[in-house]
């Protein structure tokens, strides 16, 4: 299964039955769709591309077009069971206020990053001295959206900071998923591609 | 050619209870003509609205008796097409104060048995949706699967939606907006001021005079055409090019193509509309303002509904552009109301959300699927 499918299955898998979701920078509605289908949710899509916004709506999902930095600001609190941030907070301006901001609008948010302290990505810097370039994170330095990249360790500092709990980490390499009530054991910040929080509050 | 408002071919609701007015008068004897398409099935549960725009009429998608031409939406109703004829009972009324059929201007006062010309009470939007919904209750259908309309039509469905949201499970409000701006109002004044400086319009008693002011209403047509289209599709359709001439004639005939295509537009115009109705729609249009009209922020007004909506705007629209709709899918969003917009990338104008937009079509149909299945359709 290839990676963004697999962060698919493993947020839809986080989602409850019938729940009320907001999709954070939905693209064409992937994991919409598959949360419609799978856990029969009522959602809801926000997207900065109005392309993928219209293709959205043309698969009977709701969308609309919005920026997370600006937007997110409308909804009013508690407004969802969960709001989704997939792959996204790394291309946002604040990714503190977009924190605070999901968990306002959200009775819990689901937040998924690419981490920047997998040993391949700190290979890349440490070794060959030049700014890392992998599945997850394709994009050269000069054209990449990815304007604050962080890692596992700097999420869960963060969160800390910010007084957000963490109540559910989900790790990801090319290995294997491993699945923390809260946070995850030390080396995962070395040895996974990808972490999914679940964090409330 | 005079038009017979009450002898077209299609249908009629009468009804002798009072319309009660926003103004507080009321009308006494209501006719709302309409047409409908497809069949309304055993539990009445998939009956659409399509409310028209200023100089629309019922003709939605079948042949209008006036002008012979295909009706007005036709690309978009019928059977297949993304507001589907096979699968859904379509309804599409003559506005309060038109001129093909509703109870308007043109129509008989019951206190005089003479045309009502300016003795018509002055209505508004809302107005419009409670002569619909009498026409809806009569039919005995107690929840429209959709409202959907474009411009004015746009405006009639926010009014169902913030009036009557236990009516409709969804709404389709195409190019419009919450409130005339001054810039819509000063368009619509240009064209009354040029109907009234018109001498046949005789103080609006017109019909009783056997006059008609054709000229006036023709460029009020003129006026409102211009607005509905762009500069750039103003320019692939016309440029600078010379109507049947090579040279210009150094003279006021219609040299260039646009003045000609423009007269046609304002000629045709008077064979199918009345002057007095199109001076109290577009005095309606011009006082639609929701939230001075619920005394609500439009969020407040939305606030928590269960009605689904899908908003449309066209990128080239300056009538009624984008930023109105954003206008509005913010309040939606902020409401916690099930909201989709789209905007469509069209260098066609207003007009865009009648012609050939593929993009829009999808989105329509999508939506419409989506809501069918939500209600077991």
């Amino acid at each position: 299964m290839d990676r963004k499918r697999l962060d698919l299955e493993l947020i839809t898998s986080l989602v409850e039955r019938k729940s009320r979701i907001l999709d954070v920078g939905c693209g064409s509605g992937e994991l919409l769709e598959s949360l419609k289908k799978k856990r029969n949710i009522i959602g809801q899509g926000l997207e900065l591309g109005q392309e993928r916004v219209n293709q959205c709506v043309a698969k009977g999902l709701s969308a609309i077009q919005g920026d997370a930095d600006k937007d997110l600001s409308l909804y009013p609190d508690q407004s969802f069971d969960c709001v989704i941030l997939s792959q996204t907070i790394q291309a946002t301006s604040h990714p503190d206020v977009i924190l605070k901001e999901l968990i306002r609008i959200g009775k819990k948010a689901i937040v998924s990053i690419p981490n920047f302290g997998y040993w391949r990505v700190r290979l890349s810097l440490g070794f060959y001295g030049k700014m890392p370039i992998t599945k997850r994170l394709s994009n050269s330095w000069f054209n990449t959206p990815n304007i604050h990249l962080c890692t596992i360790l700097d999420f869960i500092n963060l969160c800390d900071q910010l007084n957000i709990e963490i109540e559910k980490t989900i790790t990801l390499s090319s290995k294997n998923t491993k699945s923390y009530n809260g946070l995850p054991n030390k080396l995962s910040n070395l040895l996974s591609e990808e972490a999914i929080f679940i964090i409330k509050s | 050619m005079t038009i017979e408002p009450n002898k077209l071919p299609c249908s009629y609701f009468t009804e002798k209870i009072p319309l009660l007015l926003e103004n507080g008068t009321s009308i006494v004897e209501l006719t709302v003509a309409y047409e409908s398409y497809g069949k309304l099935n055993k539990n009445k549960s998939n009956a659409i609205i399509v409310c028209h725009a200023l100089s629309g009429d019922q003709f939605l998608a079948s042949k209008n008796p006036i002008t012979n031409k295909d009706g007005w939406w036709n690309r978009m109703v019928g059977c297949g097409k993304p507001v589907d004829t096979d699968k859904y009972f379509i309804i599409c009324a003559n506005v309060l104060g038109g001129c093909t059929g509703s109870t308007g201007p043109t129509s008989l006062d019951p206190k005089t048995n003479k045309e009502y010309g300016l003795d018509f009470p002055m209505i508004t939007v809302s107005d419009m949706v409670n002569a619909q919904l009498r026409l809806i209750n009569h039919l005995g259908i107690k929840k429209l699967l959709s409202v959907i309309g474009g411009s004015m039509g746009g405006m009639q469905v926010l009014e169902w939606a913030a009036s009557y949201p236990e009516k409709l499970f969804s709404a389709i409000p195409i190019a419009t907006s919450s409130r005339h701006t001054a810039q819509n109002i000063a368009f619509h004044e240009l064209g009354r001021q040029a109907i009234m400086a018109d001498p046949e319009w005789n103080g609006g008693d017109y019909i009783k005079l056997g006059t008609r002011p054709s000229k006036g209403l023709s460029i009020a047509r003129m006026t409102a055409h211009v607005t509905y289209l762009s500069e750039a599709s103003l320019t692939k359709k016309f440029g600078r090019r010379l109507q049947d001439k090579d040279e210009i004639s150094f003279g006021f005939d219609a040299d260039f193509q646009i003045e000609s295509y423009l007269r046609h537009q304002g000629l045709t115009f008077v064979d199918r509309f009345d002057a007095n109705s199109y001076l109290y729609i577009t005095r309606a249009m011009d006082y639609f303002d929701l939230e001075k009209t619920h005394n609500k922020s439009l969020t407040e007004i939305f606030e928590k509904t269960k009605t689904k909506f899908l908003l449309a705007s066209f990128t080239g629209d300056w009538l009624y552009p984008p930023s109105e709709s954003l206008i509005i899918v913010r309040a939606l969003s902020a409401g916690g109301v099930d909201v989709s917009f789209v905007n469509i990338e069209s260098d066609k104008g207003h007009d865009a959300f009648l012609l050939d937009e593929p993009e829009f079509d999808n989105a329509m149909r999508g939506f419409l699927e989506s809501v069918s299945k939500e209600t077991n359709l």
